[in-house]
């Protein structure tokens, strides 16, 4: 049976477990119809021209884990920002892990989809946004909702800033030979309402795991949203993200994707502008080697006058890494006045590694200023020769420049600890360790 | 100290230096004079180990060491620095953090710690008193927007810094004003000592009067034409290049 067949006849039994005479339902057996129809997208399709899923549909994925599995905290600390306090969902193979989260009702709601999906005093909002800006078309994301249960709920109420970060963090132990997930989220920020969260996907053993995740975020007027996603998950593990963001008048929303590990990324970051004078910002490092794969999506849809996009992706690739950038900017006749950039920087550290990058820019309106721009280089030789002529050794040199290369897309990373962290990832992914913090 | 014997050495069959001899010892200040395009810079980047030159023949010899097979990172834990005609500018990198991290490696390579912090500021705060470097500069992105002064005077800090054995210093005094040049000069000055050698590169008399020198030689294409005292830098700047040329034809 392929994962297809076995994901749809897999619901009959996911419906035993769940409340069919909620409303969300109806919106789960829309969906899964839709995935019945479309499948898995193939290669055929222009937006999976460079990423091919063929190889993962033939694994025999456990749908849902047979069994609860502990960790204990000290096992998988390293992987929670823990020099700093930050509220925690915490999930091990996709089923929530009380003893290893944090969340709060305290003026805002930071816990569980579970919780929303089922109890009364959520579901005016669930009615009011859930599968609200998730598309109802694209084949991995109904599979995705047709199977919503669990993840993150988010509610920030209007003028309130939670406490502190917010980490949400799936763990998958490898206590199944293979293992796929589905975590959906959901993260409203009411008006004046700021937050930051980091989202961490991470497999404990060489087992395979699939993801199929879908975030939906809503950033009401002047609300303020860091989402910053930290990719670096071992060789077997494959993650599809598929992450949604509502804009409305005045909001800045920022999305940092950090993707260093994995076997395959496929990243989709779709934004869509529903008000005036907003900030959509995409910024992204990507570090690869042997053979492993991210894709980049991005979409950002100008459908209101007087907004602004920014988008700069900066990517490194080794070995016989392959990358996908795919950025499309959509700027309806309405929109005037916009302001929309987009790079996307790659540089080869070999030449068994390859890049696809391709702006993809729908503009209807006339009074805009769009730029976009690419480039696929090399490392500088005269820089490299330059720093070693001063002692710095070649390995060493190298990792400096490709550094330098990715350095202005962490400096908007407004949490210094984490900063510090991708810096170590950094180093770590490029083998050194250079003296000092940049 | 330096011994260059014989040496050839281009770029993809194209040969550019035929056959430099050469020798500084400890405590020496030599020149090095030139047309444009004679191979001055060359030299230079072949003793610092650039791999874009192919060496075809000869030898470079460090202290009875031959250098054949050293990167250019060894070359300057060995003591060999080379002041850049052209420095490269390294957005995203400062200055402050390239020097800590070339000094690092410097000592590691030596088989010494890692300099203390307070120890590299208060080395970082000398230097650039020396080389009268405002403090702004060392948190900026390394030459990235320097003016071309600017640079030239950055790489004598950097020289300063590493307390080279061997320091060429190739066109350093261009893009200087006069100010500039007696602080460069007097940076390089204070370097001096009877353990270490300074080869000056130069088009100009100018730098010289600074940075007086024991030895003048005449680079034209790819050949030490003629080798004098420090009068023959004078008799350059008065005469030009032509009679050189004309009498290396003969
Ligand atoms: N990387 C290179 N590739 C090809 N030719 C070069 C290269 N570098 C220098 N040359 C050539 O070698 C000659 C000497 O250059 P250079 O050493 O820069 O001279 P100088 O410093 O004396 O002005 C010139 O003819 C120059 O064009
Ligand atoms: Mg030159």
């Amino acid at each position: 049976m392929d994962l297809k067949e076995k994901l749809v006849s897999s619901f009959l039994a996911f419906e035993n477990n769940i409340d069919v005479d909620h409303p969300v339902h109806d919106i789960r057996s829309e969906a899964i119809k839709n995935f019945e129809i479309k499948g898995f997208p193939s290669k055929k399709e222009e937006a999976w021209k460079y990423t091919s899923l063929s190889g993962l549909q033939k694994t025999n994925f456990s749908i849902f884990p047979k069994e609860e599995n502990a960790l204990e905290y000290r096992e998988v600390k390293k992987y929670f920002l823990h020099e700093i306090d930050t509220y925690k969902i915490v999930f091990i193979d996709g089923i929530y892990s009380s003893y290893l989260s944090e969340t709060t009702h305290d003026g805002v709601d930071v816990c569980l989809m579970s919780a929303a999906l089922t109890k009364p005093m959520y579901r005016q909002i669930i009615e009011l946004y859930f599968n609200k800006v998730a598309s109802t078309e694209e084949s991995l994301t109904t599979l995705n909702t047709a199977f919503s249960k669990e993840g993150a709920y988010i509610y920030i109420p209007k003028n309130k800033v939670p406490k502190k970060p917010i980490e949400i963090l799936h763990f998958s132990t490898g206590n199944e030979a293979s293992l796929m997930l589905q975590p959906r989220n959901l993260i409203i920020a009411e008006e004046n309402a700021e937050l930051q969260v980091i989202e961490r996907h991470q497999s404990l053993t060489e087992n395979e795991v699939l993801t199929n995740s879908v975030t939906e975020i809503f950033a009401a007027k002047n609300a303020i949203v860091d989402y910053y996603k930290v990719q670096n998950d071992t060789k077997k593990a494959s993650l599809i993200d598929n992450t949604y963001i509502s804009q409305k008048d005045t909001s800045v929303v920022k999305v940092h994707t950090f993707s260093f590990g994995g076997k395959l990324t496929r990243n989709n970051l779709n934004f869509y502008q529903d008000g005036q004078h907003i900030d959509s910002t995409m910024k992204g490092v990507t570090i690869l080697s042997e053979k492993q794969h991210v894709d980049h999506h991005t979409l950002v849809h100008h459908k209101e006058p007087n907004c602004e996009s920014h988008q700069d992706y900066k990517g490194i690739y080794g070995e016989r890494s392959t990358g996908v950038f795919n950025g499309k900017i959509i700027v309806d006749k309405i929109a005037q006045k916009t302001n929309a950039f987009q790079q996307n920087n790659n540089i080869l550290i070999s030449d068994k590694a390859t890049i696809n990058t391709k702006p993809q820019l729908e503009i209807f309106a006339d009074d805009v200023k769009c730029s976009h721009g690419c480039t696929i280089g090399q490392l500088d030789e005269e820089a490299l020769f330059y720093l070693q002529s001063r002692g710095i050794p070649k390995k060493e040199a190298s990792a400096l420049l490709m550094y330098a290369f990715a350095n202005n897309v962490l400096e908007s990373v407004r949490i210094p600890e984490l900063k510090r962290r991708i810096n170590k990832l950094i180093a770590n992914k490029l083998g050194v360790r250079l003296g000092f913090d940049l | 100290m330096l011994k260059i014997d014989n040496l050839h050495a281009g770029v993809e069959g194209n040969e550019i230096l035929n056959g430099i001899n050469l020798e500084v010892n400890a405590g020496e200040v030599h020149a090095i004079m030139g047309p444009n395009g004679s191979g001055k810079s060359t030299l230079a980047a072949v003793i610092a180990g650039k791999e874009e030159f192919e060496v075809t023949e000869g030898t470079v010899i460090l202290d009875g060491e031959d250098l054949e097979d050293s990167a250019p990172e060894e070359r300057a834990h060995k003591g060999i620095f080379m002041s850049f005609q052209y420095p490269v500018e390294i957005p995203g990198v400062t200055v402050t953090n390239f020097m800590r991290t070339a000094i690092n490696e410097s000592r590691k390579a030596r088989g010494l710690e890692e300099m203390p912090a307070n120890q590299m500021l208060k080395l970082i705060r000398e230097k650039s008193e020396l080389l009268e470097i405002d403090r702004k500069f060392l948190s900026r992105s390394l030459n990235e927007g320097f003016s071309g002064g600017e640079k030239k005077r950055n790489e004598i800090f950097q020289m300063a810094m590493l307390e080279p054995k061997l320091a060429i210093l190739d066109e350093t005094d261009s893009g200087l004003d006069i100010d500039a040049l007696r602080i460069v000069a007097n940076g390089v000055n204070k370097l001096r000592s009877e353990s270490n050698a300074v080869i000056v590169i130069t088009h100009y008399q100018r730098l010289l009067e600074y940075i007086v020198p024991d030895y003048v030689h005449v680079l034209h294409e790819g050949k030490i034409v003629k080798s004098g005292t420090k009068e023959l830098a004078l008799e350059l700047e008065e005469k030009g290049y032509d009679w050189i040329k004309n009498e290396a034809v003969v």
